[in-house]
């Protein structure tokens, strides 16, 4: 059935991965609303990969929606721009819920806001042409991404404007954009593809530009039928292919979705540029489309407010800064049987319990699981059974990288490729005997990275 | 009381329940736990048992009761000894136990049983660190022992007695039949079951019916069985082409002595197995191999026991060797 078939001639999925229950039926059905603007935000100025953003408002500064506060750090850095008018108060520090203590500028809400439908409209509303877009230059394209200050949306928060530099070296020949969501309960890139197709359409076709590459791909897992409807209307006759692949965890990870489209492998160590390929979450597409088009930054996200433990999941539209706190209250608040706040999805996301902590641009939801939800067995001893190894979508040994980790044993870590594993954690869902695998898979390349530093 | 979770704190927020803080991943695979694979070799192993029940009668009861009761008392004091917890929940002791006691002859004495479930457990196991520590396979660890200790109860002689009256243990069994008078014994009554042989053994249909549940269940790695079958075919292949005029064709060393339950009940217990699907079929070959010329070239008839050990040693050089390459790796 050529409808669902992948139109490459990959496999159109990848080795090995895990079947999580999907329980995306929470907020799946949620149309994306946007909160209000909170009586304050707080910017962390260290939001994505790479150097931290450097400031360039005061305390008691003015600023309107998007106006610059913090400029680029480096290359690999990105700017950030007001999610909200207001005034600047004095840069504190906060506590992000993936443990790290980064300076953060607070800005107080002060003057008229553009709020509610208005500012829907000027996120993704209107019309997003997908003609006509030879007028923008590459060199113009990149800049206008890396003004805006957009970093992938996906979760790990790589600054975009790298991936789609004109490299003379390693030329991009595909460029791939992420709608798989293999992570369990999360929807905010559903509602997106669903109520923004064009959209997305437009981004991608603008990345394409950027990157001088051949072909679009949007892929899709085959677990949203009707947001790989949606793209291909929007996509019909722009050349994009809308390729739906096999529902499995991690499906959505960079690596194993190229391997899924394109058969082809990213080098250890190395990144998609290297083989020729630039991946980027659906959401990100959008927001580079809005850069480009409209000159607006990123200072807005779609955030799933998801779980047993919340009394009306949603999916919502809020300013970057705004705390979970508030995403939780303008939910309903938290359910008896809550048990774990967690930001971003259940298997990779972390687990945390400040709940002034500000949404980054990489937070993808805020899932809360039930006491049922997070029931563990007891750990037992392993009797290498093997399943870990017959999950990893990485082609690992986890039980023995946990067992090095545990025995402090660098070198056999480095010799089952420790620093290879990016912690989807198929293998600790999957272990019979319960064990924290990813936790110590964690530990040790944390320690063989400061031995590596050291040399 | 119930209000008081409807309370707006200073925030204006609803009381939070208890939360805890995890790492990730926060889902579990719920029901996939170690002692559910445990049982499910004990659900794989019924067929077996039924099969050695209707065959041996009474002697299977009796080294049943024996070995599974000898195990679990051996794993409840030695663990004792070492101050652990007592972690015969797991099963694990218990799949020990009725393994051991299918691979004994139904005749040998009672202390033969015993004495091998303590060293099974003992030596085999709680010796190395208790469960998923030991290198060897724990139930071949006992029997080895009884079979050296006890060469009479355990040889040719020790599966037979004459004055019995259960018909299959009258009987020689038939590798010792081959191995002493080169006599063939029909493939129909081996493949049922209803030849003399340690308990557990005798029936291949028993053992592929539960084997192959085994492998469905992916609690056992299919490639261990198939590796030692296919070597095993291959080898006999051989051999019944060197030496058509025997009768003993390659069915028969499929079918005979204990070759379907060692390869899916004893080989491939997972502690002492590799890790890697492809250390799996490496390890199944070897087994195959060391069976073969040990049916072929020794003094005993069967070579099961011994191939089994032989790779369980030799299983960590094999993890060493088959350490998969990532994804990416150039």
């Amino acid at each position: 059935m050529s409808d669902t078939a992948s139109p490459l001639a990959a496999r159109g999925t990848f080795r090995h991965g895990v079947h999580p229950p999907e329980r995306k039926h929470f907020s799946e059905d949620a149309p994306i609303e946007v909160v209000p603007t909170p009586p304050q935000v707080l910017i962390p100025l260290l939001q994505h990969v790479g150097a931290p953003c450097v400031p360039v408002v005061s305390p008691k500064d003015s600023v309107a929606l998007g106006d610059p506060i913090c400029k680029a750090g480096g290359f690999v850095s990105a700017a950030m721009h007001a999610p909200i008018a207001g005034k600047v108060l004095k840069t504190g520090v906060t506590t992000l819920p993936n443990g790290r203590h980064v300076q953060a500028i607070p800005i107080k809400a002060e003057g008229a806001q553009l709020e509610g439908r208005d500012l829907w409209e000027e996120i993704f509303g209107g019309e997003w042409p997908t003609t006509g877009l030879e007028r923008f230059s590459p060199d113009d394209i990149v800049a206008a991404i890396s003004a805006a200050g957009i970093v992938g949306l996906g979760g790990a928060a790589f600054p975009t404007h790298v991936k789609y530099k004109p490299n003379e070296q390693k030329p991009i020949d595909t460029v791939l954009i992420n709608g798989c969501e293999c992570e369990p309960y999360l929807t905010p890139d559903y509602r997106v593809m669903l109520e923004a197709p064009r959209a997305v359409v437009a981004g991608a076709l603008l990345a394409g530009r950027a990157s001088g590459a051949r072909r679009i791909v949007i892929g899709v897992e085959d677990n949203k039928p009707e947001a790989a409807r949606a793209l291909r209307d929007a996509a019909g006759g722009t050349g994009i292919d809308v390729a739906v692949l096999k529902t499995k965890y991690p499906q959505g990870s960079e690596k194993q979705l190229i391997m899924a489209l394109l058969g082809r492998a990213v080098p250890l160590g190395g990144l998609p540029l290297d083989i020729g390929v630039a991946v980027s979450n659906v959401g990100t597409a959008a927001a580079m489309a809005r850069a480009v088009l409209r000159g607006k930054p990123m200072t807005h996200r779609v955030v799933a407010v998801t779980g047993a433990g919340v009394r009306e999941p949603k999916n919502l539209l809020v300013p970057i800064g705004i705390s979970y706190g508030e995403l939780l209250d303008f939910c309903g608040g938290l359910t008896p049987e809550a048990a774990r706040i967690i930001a971003g999805g259940p298997m990779m996301g972390f687990a945390f319990a400040n709940l002034d902590a500000p949404v980054t641009k990489g937070t993808s939801g805020l899932t809360v699981l039930s006491a049922a939800d997070v029931a563990k067995a007891d750990e037992t001893a392993c009797i290498r059974c093997g399943r870990c190894v017959d999950v990893c979508p990485m082609n690992l040994v986890p039980t023995k990288l946990a067992l090095a980790s545990r025995a402090k044993n660098l070198e056999l870590a480095r010799q089952y490729h420790i620093l290879a594993c990016f912690e989807c954690g198929s293998c600790a869902y999957t272990c019979p005997a319960s064990l924290p695998l990813v936790q110590l898979i964690r530990t040790g390349k944390a320690q063989v990275m400061a031995a590596q530093r050291k040399k | 009381m119930a209000e008081i979770t409807q309370t707006m704190d200073s925030a204006d927020r609803p009381a939070a329940p208890v939360l805890h803080v995890a790492p990730s991943p926060h889902l579990a695979h719920q029901a996939l736990t170690t002692r559910r694979m445990m049982l499910d070799v004990v659900i794989a192993l019924v067929p077996v048992v039924a099969m050695a029940l209707v065959v041996f009668r009474g002697y299977a009861v009796k080294q049943l009761v024996i070995c599974v009761l000898g195990c679990l008392a051996a794993e409840a004091l030695f663990t004792r000894m070492r101050g652990r917890t007592l972690p015969l929940k797991d099963c694990s002791a218990l799949v020990t136990g009725i393994i051991l006691a299918l691979s004994l002859p139904g005749p040998a004495p009672w202390y033969v049983g015993a004495i091998a479930a303590f060293v099974a457990i003992g030596i085999g196991k709680v010796l190395f660190g208790g469960v998923g520590m030991n290198i060897f396979n724990p139930a071949m660890v006992g029997r080895a022992f009884v079979m050296i200790a006890f060469a009479s109860a355990m040889a040719a002689s020790g599966y037979q007695d004459a004055a019995s009256g259960v018909d299959a243990v009258t009987q020689a069994t038939p590798m010792d039949l081959f191995k002493l008078t080169g006599q063939v014994t029909p493939l129909g009554p081996m493949f049922l079951g209803l030849t003399n042989g340690s308990l557990g053994e005798t029936s291949a249909l028993a053992c592929l019916v539960g084997g192959i549940f085994l492998c469905v269940r992916r609690t056992a790695s299919w490639e261990i069985p198939a590796g030692i079958l296919g070597m095993v075919a291959l080898m006999a292949g051989l051999a019944q082409w060197a030496d058509p005029a025997s009768g003993w064709t390659v069915w028969h060393h499929l079918c005979g002595g204990s070759l379907l339950f060692g390869a899916f009940f004893i080989a491939t217990d997972p502690v002492s197995s590799p890790l890697t699907p492809k250390g799996k079929a490496i390890f199944g070959v070897g087994v195959g191999f060391f069976i073969m010329l040990l049916r072929l070239f020794s003094g005993y008839p069967e070579g099961v026991m011994f191939a089994v050990l032989l790779m369980n040693g030799i299983t960590p050089l094999i993890n060493r060797w088959c350490i998969p390459k990532p994804l990416g790796l150039r």
